[in-house]
């Protein structure tokens, strides 16, 4: 580590010219925790994009039971490694002999690719309900906070729960299998659709005080559309909440799909999902308990660096924790 | 005189309360006038309506009764579009310099913003030679509101609403939420502005101390209605509303060796402009009220004794020699 701390390197205090985000970045990369826990979360989203390439260069993929000859007659690898060896690096799946590692590094790819999708999703309903409810007012927002109301209300985990299989039977008929693709973009739908309205209620409120402010009504004053007035008026100075919004929901959506994978309404079993390894690992883990480690501890560290991270970053957009 | 550039005629702004059904009334009927180049003053306490009736003016609020004319059009349901034309010409100088410029922008872009939206092509040297003409450095062009002071800020404020070279300027309260080392910074770059670009004022503030300075003539309102309209030095020197004499004694004196200036402390609060007072607003202020004054609602007339355009609503007004100084009758009617 570095033992010389250099004088110039102590505090950038030169802040002439540059916009309030630029000044929130330079605030965060000198928060190390944030740092650290950014490179750590990045490194999740780079194993997920780059799956196929690490299978390629791991030499086994994630549905092959490379290792079924190496389990006993009942179907366990051998403990207590759980069957951990250089060629199967966290170990061999029981049951189907399936490589662990292979199964994590793509059931990490499914669970963040769902989740970043429902993330993207519900923030673009939520910003578009929010910046109508609030600027609008009136009617649109009356409807607008009755359906949030509801949608709040409601045990979301049993909606998501009922509504999957409703969803699978409206687009497929009862009698046709799901196929994989269809059921991942209905969790999409369906975690998009329920998880939309705490954002648009937060995003809601700052735009009915932006809306009062000002450098709105200077806008009005000039003779701007409505347009204009949301796009470069009030929308930049939504973008503070919108990043603390979205890095807070993102690893929710990673345990709620987690979580559907455990109940059993997630993807199929021949698709490798992070949630289903829960479940089974559970029911095998007195007898193999790595292949409940490697996910849960997965899991775990994921979640913990990622909501630190948004901690940093809402801190760093947060001009009242520092002076500046 | 010729036509008014701007004409208030019974101007009436009520916010309806949704909860109690009740109503606010927050500019009652007020009629002014102000020409070209002229500064027109806009006093009152605090909650008496002085903003509504410039936001009426600047059409961010639609009256609820009455017409604001500007040269003549009677201006006050045209839409957006309509106004497009003459938007350009009534610009707004807000009070609060730190929620008046989006903290997302560079001082170019929030300068250059108006000239976008009115189809003209803000350059950087149209910008920069506007920053150099509210005192600022023009090559702060690329900054954002939050390194700048407060009274810096306000330049920029000044700075956005010249860039569609205006003819008429609503400032509401521009300089109240500036040090006093300040204030005086800006009312004097205003002041400068109007004589040189000839732009028309309507200055709101809360105290006449500062007005004095800018306005020819002044407007007191009290409650939503105008309880006193004249010019400035007839206005001053012999104010005949109490509220106006009231609000006059309140402003510090220039020079500490004037002993004999009396002291008028307003008894109580403003009353709520949900429920105004009957007859006479100021009444149950007032040290002069008496039964008259709650039946009937004195009308906004000349008195005897007042300078022309000096225009008073009060039963029992003070005598015009406030000041100590003789009767000086307008020579008009003697
Ligand atoms: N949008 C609104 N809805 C309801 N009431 C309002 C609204 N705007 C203003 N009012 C009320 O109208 C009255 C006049 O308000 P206004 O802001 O015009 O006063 P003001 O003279 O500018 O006061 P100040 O010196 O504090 O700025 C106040 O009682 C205020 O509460
Ligand atoms: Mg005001």
């Amino acid at each position: 580590m570095a033992t010389v701390v250099l004088p110039e390197t102590a505090e950038p205090t030169v802040t002439i010219g540059l916009s309030p985000g630029r000044i929130a970045w330079r605030r965060f990369k000198r928060n190390r925790t944030g740092v650290f826990c950014f490179f750590v979360s990045a490194t999740f989203f780079i194993i997920a994009a780059t799956a196929p390439l690490i299978s390629l260069a791991y030499g086994k993929n994630a549905h092959e039971r490379y290792g079924y000859r190496l389990l006993d007659a009942s179907g366990y690898p051998p403990p207590p490694t759980g069957g951990m060896s250089p060629e199967f690096w966290l170990g061999i799946e029981p049951g189907l002999g399936r490589d662990v590692f292979m199964q994590l590094v793509f059931g990490i790819r499914t669970s963040l690719a769902i989740a970043l999708i429902a993330t993207v999703g519900l923030m673009l309903i939520g910003i578009t309900v929010g910046i109508a409810a609030g600027y609008l007012g009136g009617r649109t927002d009356y409807w607008a906070g009755r359906v949030i109301d509801v949608l709040l209300a409601f045990p979301s985990q049993l909606m998501l729960i009922a509504l999957v299989p409703v969803v699978d039977s409206m687009l497929v008929g009862p009698e046709e299998a799901t196929p994989t693709w269809l059921r991942f973009a209905t969790l999409c739908i369906v975690l998009t659709a329920l998880g939309w309205a705490g954002s648009a209620r937060i995003l809601r409120s700052q735009v009915l005080s932006l809306r009062e402010r000002e450098f709105v009504e200077a806008a009005k004053v000039s003779g701007a559309s409505p347009a204009r007035i949301i796009f470069r008026e009030i929308l930049p100075n939504l973008w503070s909440p919108i990043i603390v919004l979205a890095t807070w929901q993102l690893p929710i959506l990673v345990g709620v799909e987690a979580g559907l994978g455990f109940l059993g309404v997630g993807l199929g079993p021949d698709v490798p999902d992070w949630g289903r390894m829960f479940l089974e690992g559970v029911q095998y883990y007195h007898l193999d308990f790595p292949y409940l480690l490697w996910p849960g501890l997965a899991m775990l560290i994921f979640i913990v660096c990622f909501n630190l991270m948004g901690d940093a970053i809402r801190d760093a957009l947060d001009p009242k924790t520092k002076g500046l | 005189m010729a036509e008014p550039l701007l004409q208030l005629t019974e101007l009436t702004k009520h916010f309806p309360l949704k909860r109690r059904r009740v109503v606010v009334h927050a500019v009652d009927g007020i009629s002014l006038s102000i020409g070209e180049h002229e500064s027109l003053g806009l006093v009152g306490e605090s909650g008496c309506g002085k903003s509504t009736a410039g936001r009426l003016v600047a059409r961010l609020q639609e009256p609820t009764s009455g017409t604001v004319s500007y040269r003549g059009q009677d201006i006050s349901h045209w839409s957006r579009r309509r106004m497009r034309p003459i938007r350009s010409e009534i610009q707004m100088i807000f009070q609060d310099p730190y929620a008046s410029l989006n903290p997302r922008h560079t001082v170019g872009t929030i300068i250059g913003g108006p000239m976008e939206v009115n189809g003209l092509r803000p350059t950087e040297r149209g910008i920069k030679e506007l920053l150099e003409i509210v005192g600022l450095n023009p090559e702060h062009y690329n900054r954002f509101p939050h390194e700048f002071s407060g009274g810096q800020r306000q330049r920029i404020g000044v700075a956005r609403a010249l860039a569609l070279k205006p003819r008429l300027i609503v400032a509401d309260e521009p300089v109240s939420a500036l040090d006093v080392s300040i204030q005086a910074q800006v009312v004097n770059l205003l002041q400068r502005l109007r004589r040189e670009m000839g732009i028309a004022f309507l200055f709101i503030a809360h105290d006449l101390a500062v007005v004095r300075h800018f306005s020819q003539r002044v407007a007191v309102m009290y409650l939503g209605k105008i309880v006193e309209i004249g010019d400035r030095d007839s206005l001053y020197e012999r104010p005949r509303h109490p509220y106006t004499h009231a609000l006059l004694s309140a402003v510090p004196d220039p020079d500490p060796d004037t002993p004999r200036r009396e002291r008028i402390r307003l008894a109580g609060d403003v009353p709520s402009p949900v429920n105004p007072p009957s007859g006479c607003r100021f009444r149950t202020r007032c040290w002069k009220a008496r039964d008259r004054c709650a039946l009937e609602e004195p009308p906004l007339v000349r008195l005897g004794g007042n300078a022309e355009g000096h225009l008073t609503a009060c039963h029992f007004p003070e005598a015009p020699t406030t000041h100590g100084s003789d009767v000086v009758l307008d020579p008009a009617l003697s």
